[in-house]
């Protein structure tokens, strides 16, 4: 089966020493490793910014789009062929910033793919700007007296729009990761998992101490990912104590189910040549 | 006495039918072996304001609306307002004189005639709906022109569900039986059965025919979103999707779609969206990113009239510049304008053969009065266009013995195209530059080298292109003017070169259909020997003569120009071009 070795690529990584955007990497291989997925059966979608470069890194099919358009991109993929294990990666700006018009509508539309969306709450390739999820209050080269809204909250967010899998990881922690990435993949419908990983260069507030300070796992406080309203007060818990883990998982029909016309054959194996249009153009006589 | 030779409006409030009366009448032609056309003027608004659909049939082939109309069926005092002015003289009008009142300095002219109809009444007595007000009028305007009610019946038939279909056939015989008894022979316009009355022709709009085509083509994934004038090529897609194994999707907006349509083609599968120039706005960073992945991709761009919001409802050709040129950097794209409804059929089927051969995006750039007008048209050929998925591997192609290459550097500049999922193959692609494995780069060499690879094909897809019909020439190679076109100015430029030949004016036209690449080799071997050349464009600035210019170093020596959002009636040409003659 597929090794980590398998997954390596000739390609040189330019994160900086220390980018949480390895932990994600890695529980990423891991995770692929550990539910056995061949490689070339895993598309790998990946938007602008530091995470995009993560296509570059993993030896599996992989697109690598525009700013913001992971999620459009990943579902007509997933749409054309649903054998496909179909994984987003995006960044905090590209999906709550640039992307964010996309969010709701595949969160609810529920197709069977994964996002995993690194976290840092500051755009770090453009050297250092606010995004959506940035403190109110942070400060930054485009908000020098600080940003004026509070952060967006993608995980409530999730929840409302009707999510099936919501959850949020923490890459510092690669061991937890890792299993949060195996259950995202495997979760049937739409998963989402936002990723805090730390941007040693950019980000003075949200660093590795001040996560370790926060973070505590739901699964170890016997959280029941069943209960809505209970993963809903969860997702907006923030402060002194920040949960990660599943906050709420439940199955539902993802959108290719019960469709005919992709029942038997994904439209990729459909029959393009000799498609008769006979009794079409008779109608309209 | 004039026979098998009439032009019919059907005004009216918005809600109030107008189109599909204008479609019935149509199809009652069709059938009874005359040529129709149909096109349809309406607000940006769903109940009131005023609306009207143009139906024209003949004996002989036409190719748009009439510059005058003949007979006026009127559903509310504002289309005769309005309208009146646009009726020849001894033309009739259809109307409910118990509603509509108006007085004799309002009608204004004494030459028409005036059939009242009591419309509302009849409704009433038939216990219908107030919409059966137009069909009413139908059955009446066919017993004025002396024609066959049953084949009226045989359309309502095929139309209306059976329940509906009932009530309408009465609501027309009772409209019929009304204008029989009162005005027997009065009018001086007849319609009658020709001999090739049982031959069945399709009225089909250019949306319609670009669906076809695609289906026929084999695309199997369609995502847009909703946008006036190319809606309606998304209501043709999907209650279709089933029957022919596609998926029909309405994105959040049109930026999904076409990234939608980027992840479908470049796991595989045809795909295609749709648009207006709002919309292409929106795509046109995504358009870039299909030029840079060589992904293939079909786009069509149903123009209306801009900037911005601009007339939502109506017709413009303004886009040609933006549809050629959208999107940063530079990158090949083949942009289309078919002119017809025939060319939206077939045109779409090369379309996505081009898209798939060279991996590049198709734009097929049409407008409102091409896609939303109904021509009639035989049965397409389903064979005259192959499928040609160009260096796309099957399922078992790909060997697997060293790592596959998306973006290879090959002679003709074109890839060989492996799918994910294919066993062994790792597909990847990048909208950064990339190197052939499309892992991303910044080397000044490898990124020289990969537009070259990329404009290479450049070559061959003009050398495939002169196998196309990328021009059209009509008319004889010798004449006093040629006229100049692209897109939906194809019909009324051929009814205006049918108006000059009967005044003694030897007119040719040149309708170049690929706009890019320009087919200057062929452009200009027409025009050098033109003697005089008329550009006729449904824009300000006309763009086709910057394009004639730009590629072949010649100014045409006189554009009619027209863009106030409605397209050129046949006489508005003709008249010009007598002028600059």
């Amino acid at each position: 089966m597929t090794t980590l070795e398998d997954l390596k690529t000739p390609t040189k990584n330019t994160w900086c020493p220390g980018c949480g955007n390895f932990g994600i990497l890695m529980g990423f291989k891991r995770a692929l490793v550990q539910i056995g997925l061949k490689r070339d059966q895993v598309v790998l979608v990946s938007g602008i910014g530091c995470h995009g470069k993560i296509v570059n890194y993993v030896n599996v099919n992989g697109f690598h789009g525009i700013h913001g358009r992971v999620l459009p991109l990943a579902t007509g993929i997933k749409m054309a062929n649903p054998d496909l294990n179909v994984v987003g990666f995006a960044g905090d700006a590209d999906c709550y910033d640039e992307g964010w018009g996309h969010f709701s509508h595949t969160v609810r539309r529920n197709i069977d793919i994964t996002l995993i969306v690194h976290n840092n709450m500051v755009l770090g390739l453009t050297t250092g700007q606010t995004t959506a999820t940035s403190q109110k209050g942070f400060k930054t080269k485009s908000t020098p007296f600080g940003s004026i809204p509070p952060a967006l909250n993608p995980i409530a967010n999730a929840m409302v729009s009707n999510g099936t899998f919501v959850a949020r990881g923490y890459s510092g922690d690669m061991r937890h990761l890792t299993g949060l990435i195996v259950r995202a993949i495997k979760h049937r419908g739409f998963a989402f998992l936002d990723v805090f990983q730390p941007c040693v260069t950019f980000n003075y507030l949200n660093t590795y101490d001040w996560f370790k300070e926060r973070i505590y796992k739901l699964e170890e406080e016997n959280h029941d990912i069943t209960d809505k309203r209970k993963a809903l007060e969860k997702a907006f818990e923030w402060g002194d104590r920040i949960p990660v883990g599943v906050l709420y998982q439940e199955e539902r029909p993802t959108y290719l189910e019960g469709l005919p016309q992709v029942a038997k054959k994904p439209l990729v194996r459909q029959k393009v040549e000799d498609v008769d249009i006979t009794a079409l153009m008779a109608g309209l006589t | 006495m004039i026979i098998n030779k009439i032009s019919v409006m059907i005004g009216g409030e918005a809600g109030a039918g107008i189109t599909r009366s204008g479609f019935l009448f149509a199809k009652a032609c069709l059938r009874g072996g005359l040529y129709a056309f149909g096109t349809n003027d309406y607000q940006s608004l769903i109940r009131g304001g005023h609306n009207f659909y143009i139906v024209r049939a003949d004996a002989e082939e036409i190719y748009s609306q009439a510059d005058t109309i003949d007979l006026l069926l009127a559903l509310n005092k504002e289309t005769i307002l309005r309208h009146k002015d646009g009726l020849v003289p001894g033309g009739g009008i259809v109307y409910d004189g118990g509603e509509i009142v108006l007085s004799d300095e309002e009608w204004g002219r004494d030459d028409l005639k005036c059939y009242s109809v009591p419309l509302r009444e009849t409704v009433k007595q038939l216990e219908g709906e107030m919409i059966m007000r137009n069909t009413i009028a139908l059955g009446a305007s066919v017993a004025l022109l002396d024609y066959d009610l049953e084949i009226l019946n045989g359309v309502i038939k095929d139309t209306f569900k059976p329940k509906a279909a009932e009530l309408n056939v009465n609501a027309a015989k009772t409209g019929y039986d009304y204008a029989r008894q009162h005005y027997a022979g009065d009018f001086d316009y007849r319609l009658e059965r020709t001999s090739s009355a049982g031959k069945r022709k399709m009225f089909i709009t250019g949306n319609e025919a670009v669906g076809l085509g695609a289906i026929r083509a084999g695309c199997k994934f369609y995502a847009a979103y909703p946008m006036t004038p190319a809606t309606p090529l998304l209501h043709f897609m999907a209650p279709l999707d089933r029957e022919y194994g596609m998926m029909v999707v309405q994105a959040e907006n049109e930026i999904a779609a076409i990234n939608m349509v980027a992840g479908a083609s470049f796991a595989g599968v045809r795909a295609m969206t749709a648009t207006s120039g709002g919309g292409f706005c929106l795509m046109s960073e995504g358009l870039g990113m299909i030029g840079m992945t060589e992904t293939p991709a079909v786009i069509m761009l149903a123009q209306r009239p801009g900037p911005s919001t601009g007339l939502p409802t109506y017709s413009g050709q303004a886009d040609l510049r933006f549809a050629i040129h959208a999107s940063q950097g530079e990158f090949l794209r083949v942009v289309i304008a078919p002119g017809d409804v025939e060319e939206c059929f077939y045109k779409t089927m090369e379309a996505f053969n081009l898209a798939e051969k060279f991996q590049i995006p198709v734009i097929l750039i049409t407008d409102k009065y091409l896609v939303e007008s109904h021509g009639a048209a035989e049965p397409f050929d389903q064979d005259r266009i192959g499928i040609d998925r160009g260096l796309l591997l099957g399922e078992n192609e790909y060997r697997g013995e060293e790592e596959f290459k998306r973006h290879k550097f090959t002679e003709d500049g074109v890839s060989p195209r492996a799918t994910p999922g294919m066993r062994g193959a790792i597909v990847r692609t990048n909208s950064n530059e990339h190197n052939e494995s499309g892992y991303t780069t910044d080397d000044p060499e490898l990124t020289t080298k990969m537009a070259d690879k990329r404009f290479k094909k450049l070559h061959d897809l003009i050398k495939d292109l002169e196998g196309y019909e990328t021009i059209k020439l009509y008319g004889t190679q010798e004449a006093d003017v040629t006229i100049l076109g692209w897109g939906s100015t194809k019909g009324p430029i051929r009814e205006a070169m049918k108006q000059l030949s009967r005044e003694g004016v030897k007119a040719n036209y040149l309708q170049i259909i690929y706009l890019s690449p320009f087919p200057s080799a062929k452009v200009q071997r027409i025009l050098k020997s033109a003697r005089k050349t008329v550009v006729v464009e449904n824009n300000k600035t006309s763009q086709l003569s910057s394009f004639i210019r730009e590629h072949l170093l010649m100014t045409v020596d006189h554009k009619i120009l027209k863009y106030n959002g409605r397209s050129f009636n046949p006489r508005e040409i003709s008249k010009k071009i007598k002028r600059v003659l």
